[in-house]
């Protein structure tokens, strides 16, 4: 067993773990934040898609001992007391069906945003391209985000003047 | 799937891998991003004893100019390759290949050193390294040595690693204003491995390519050099039409695989097709 210690949507976590336990399984089975989804398990789908250290990670993909020491946001961690923008949007633009894909949807929509704030249609896609949906065909997906991306300049605007 | 067990260490130096390296022998993996390594272990199609995650080593990571030369630090990932600004001002080939691997969150994770010691034939980077004219640069027990990319890539998912030998850096020239370069990536859906790949940088001189250089992914068991083009290239007229021409040659001397992505007779038509883009692009060909 290794131990290991990580901050968990603001809260610290110390546990012994096999170093082949994966951080989704981590996330959901040791610290109970089951808002993150097991999809593939191959990396191709980006359901479990979370931040570590503020960039968007696979958490399939990482091993928990990796993480150790990390940063980690997940879906439950990005609401404010309200909903972030992202998840606002989502509802609004009608970005989901079945809903598996959002959690990772979203966390890969928010490090889109840190890295290109104002993206052009193609960015999106392009930013999204690590995350599979299978319901919306991603119409409105792109819509949602670029409407945040809208808001978030406009906001920018409006402080400015 | 959940991986078989293994021991886990993290060493704090360079030495400590190496040391950890050897005394694990063959049993002994290296773990980085682990975007390569990980999905294999999940598929138990690997399952080492021991997994040394050099991960942490800091020293490892990011480019800096030697004399002519870039050495790029093993740990760099794949994001950092895409806006670096040395790569971007000196070896564009690579940080224009780094934006077509993957997707976001395995560029973050995912290494250079990790692509090139994990040699998958599709992968894109050992085709560019070999393009570029690069080398290897690898610790072990005895030391540091040397080696060109032609001679690190020996068969399927194998190089001249030894056991105990850690990849520690990346050694590409710095290409000056007179170079081109285009990365050709075959593939039908956005995050999938190329069918086939072409890397090709060419050197312009009045209106005709003086030299150019072509690696190929996912040509045969190794990334190759797509030479009889290279030789049809050299001294051709920096035209569309005359690089497709010599990029007709680009399959010779290649033993492609068949799969479900495509059969041989496919890959060398991509190849060929592939490679007169890739020129056209690579010297500015209209």
């Amino acid at each position: 067993m290794n131990h290991v210690s990580m901050r968990i949507d603001g809260v610290r976590y110390d546990d012994d773990v096999e170093p082949r336990l994966l951080l989704v399984h981590y996330l959901r089975e040791v610290a109970g934040r089951t808002g993150t989804p097991v999809g593939c398990d191959t990396s191709n789908c980006g359901a479990c898609t979370v931040l570590m250290n503020g960039v968007s990670v696979k958490s399939c993909s990482v091993l928990a001992v990796q993480a150790d020491g990390a940063e980690i946001t997940t879906i439950q961690g990005l609401a404010n007391g309200e909903w972030h923008p992202l998840q606002r949007a989502f509802h609004e633009e009608h970005a989901l069906q079945c809903g598996y894909c959002t959690p990772g949807m979203i966390m890969a929509a928010a490090d889109l945003l840190r890295d290109n704030p104002r993206p052009s249609e193609q960015e999106v896609r392009d930013g999204l391209e690590g995350n599979l949906c299978r319901c919306t065909g991603y119409q409105n997906i792109v819509r949602a985000v670029l409407r945040v991306a809208g808001e978030m300049a406009g906001e920018q605007a409006g402080a400015a003047s | 799937m959940i991986p078989a067990r293994f021991d886990y260490v993290r060493p704090g130096s360079v030495e400590d891998a190496v040391r950890a390296l050897a005394g694990g022998g063959d049993d002994a993996r290296v773990i980085a991003g682990g975007q390569s390594l990980l999905p294999l272990l999940r598929l138990r199609l690997a399952f080492p004893d021991l997994l040394v995650d050099v991960g942490g080593l800091s020293e490892l990571r990011g480019v800096r100019e030697t004399a002519g030369s870039l050495e790029i630090g093993a740990l760099t990932t794949i994001y950092e390759l895409t806006r670096d600004p040395l790569l971007t001002a000196h070896c564009g080939l690579l940080a224009e290949t780094a934006t077509l691997i993957a997707d976001p969150a395995v560029r973050h994770r995912a290494t250079i050193g990790g692509a090139l010691a994990h040699a998958d034939p599709a992968g894109d980077l050992p085709a560019v390294v070999l393009a570029l004219g690069g080398s290897l640069l690898i610790r072990g027990p005895e030391g540091e040595r040397e080696v060109r990319a032609g001679d690190f890539f020996t068969d399927y998912m194998t190089t001249s690693l030894s056991p105990g030998e850690l990849l520690v850096a990346v050694r590409v020239p710095r290409l000056g204003g007179d170079w081109g370069f285009r990365y050709e990536k075959f593939r039908l859906t956005a995050q999938s491995w190329a069918i086939v790949g072409v890397a090709a940088v060419a050197r312009r001189s009045n209106g005709h390519v003086a030299e150019a250089r072509i690696g190929l992914t996912n040509m045969g068991s190794v990334p190759v050099r797509a030479t009889a083009a290279e030789s049809a290239a050299a001294g051709a007229e920096a035209s569309a039409a005359a690089l497709r021409e010599a990029g007709s040659r680009a399959d010779e001397g290649t033993s492609p695989p068949s799969d479900l992505r495509g059969s041989a007779d496919y890959r060398r038509h991509l190849a060929r097709v592939l490679t007169g883009r890739a020129l056209a692009a690579a010297a500015g060909a209209s």
